[in-house]
């Protein structure tokens, strides 16, 4: 299952916002794939997947300039946020 | 053991205060996580997103990503509204309302804590080091107002203020803890070098409220409406464009380079919008009620700042939201012809 996430026109930090809400509904091991304009997105959707315990699968500039990233949600999610620590 | 650790969570702002703040708690071994609220005002790099310039990255991720924590970031953008057009105790140099700001995010720091667990709340906030809301007077205000009371800790201060929580109940250790006060950073910076934090040294405050060109566009906006109110929208287009009123009804936001008119355009489906059909020039977006002679008038500066401005006669089309075209030819007007009057 691929949910898509259209962020475009969406200005940093809304990109991972949007990303943040979305994932809190889907359960670990979904895989979802956001696309946004904000050149930012590249570093800070990964870069929260980081902190979050996400995979990243991909994340690139594509041909019209639009920022694509791909995760597979970790483990943690989908459930109340704030439960546990970030896995070390 | 992780369980019984105590769990403080830290309103990370981006900046080097709260950054040190969450660090200083990590080294107690407590449980740390970040808490960060967009309030559509932050300055977030979005003139470089939206020029297509530069790398921006938000500061809190960053901050977050450096400690190893996680970090919630929570959407204030409708409920902060209250805040900036009420502010119970006034604004700042500009339309910044930093002590009611300080109350509110606190305060929905304490709710997320109720709602999500969490032991006590910590900001990186430095007695007297802002004029407004970070004086020894305006603490407990914000303590108070936000609902924490005794629950917010500021490490970077708390050897001049009266223990807290944390600190009688032994969660914290209070000698651990910072003595710093007023403006001078030296402290702050020496002891981000001594942790090896790297940090992003904003220029102003941490928000756009506190921006003299941003709120003076602001100020406009109200007093063109009769009445001080503002969309979402509203206050990211403030961010972008040239901004020009040539008259009390209507304003004319100009795209300055590709990435702000690729940012405009995605604007089109919403307002009347002009562009020169035949010369490389801005995406122009008009905001208030437009008649036929304004029209031409708007079409006159269109022209203006595109490539065909040395030219007698340009061609400008012009579409509704509804996105029915229609063109015009105008002379372009003369640099004499736009009263330094008209730039917000
Ligand atoms: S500068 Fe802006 S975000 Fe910071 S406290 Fe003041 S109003 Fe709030």
């Amino acid at each position: 299952m691929m949910p898509d996430l259209d962020a475009r026109h969406l200005l940093c930090p809304l990109p991972v916002l949007r990303v943040q809400e979305r994932v809190a509904q889907l359960a670990g091991g979904e895989v979802l794939t956001v696309r946004c304009t904000d050149p930012g997105a590249l570093n800070d959707i990964p870069a929260w997947c980081r902190i979050e315990g996400h995979e990243v699968l991909q994340a690139r500039t594509d041909d019209a300039g639009e920022v694509l990233v791909t995760l597979r949600v970790g483990s943690r999610a989908g459930g109340d946020p704030s439960r546990g620590g970030r896995p070390r | 053991m992780e369980h019984t650790k105590r769990k403080a969570l830290v309103l990370l702002s981006g900046g080097l205060d709260s950054l040190l703040a969450a660090r200083l708690m990590l080294e107690q071994g407590l449980h740390v996580e970040g808490i960060n609220f967009f309030t559509g005002f932050c300055v977030e790099g979005h003139t470089q997103a939206i020029r297509g310039t530069g790398k921006p990255r938000h500061g809190a991720l960053a901050a977050a990503e450096q400690l190893g924590i996680r970090l919630h970031l929570v959407d204030v953008v409708d409920e902060y509204r209250n805040v900036v057009l009420n502010p119970r105790h006034g604004y700042g140099a500009h339309l910044n309302p930093c002590l009611d700001c300080k109350g509110f995010m606190v305060g929905k720091a304490r709710a997320w804590m109720e709602e999500h667990g969490g032991d006590f709340l910590v900001t990186g906030e430095v007695l007297g080091q802002r004029p407004m809301s970070q004086r020894r007077d305006t603490f407990p205000i914000v303590a108070r107002e936000s609902g924490a009371f005794d629950r917010l800790l500021r490490p970077l201060s708390a050897k001049l203020l009266p223990p807290t929580l944390p600190e009688r109940e032994g969660w914290v250790d209070r000698d651990r803890l910072l003595g710093l006060s007023g403006r001078n950073r030296k402290p702050q910076i020496a002891l981000a070098e001594s942790y090896g934090l790297q940090y992003a040294q904003p220029a102003g405050g941490c928000c756009f409220l506190t921006d003299e060109n941003y709120t003076r566009k602001l100020r406009d906006l109200w007093a063109s409406r009769g009445e001080r109110r503002y969309d979402f929208d509203d206050i990211m287009l403030l961010k972008v464009g040239r901004h020009l009123r040539p008259r009390p009804h209507f304003k004319l936001i100009i795209g300055r380079g590709e990435g702000e008119n690729r940012f405009l355009e995605g604007y089109r489906n919403r307002f009347l919008h002009l562009w020169a059909v035949e010369h490389n020039g801005p995406l122009v977006l008009v905001q208030g009620d437009i008649g036929e002679d304004d029209l031409d008038l708007a079409a006159a500066v269109t022209a203006r700042f595109g490539q065909g401005r040395d030219e007698p006669r340009v061609r400008v089309a012009a579409a509704g939201p509804g996105g029915a075209a229609g063109e015009r030819v105008v002379r372009p007007l003369a640099p004499h012809e736009l009263p330094v009057a008209w730039y917000l």
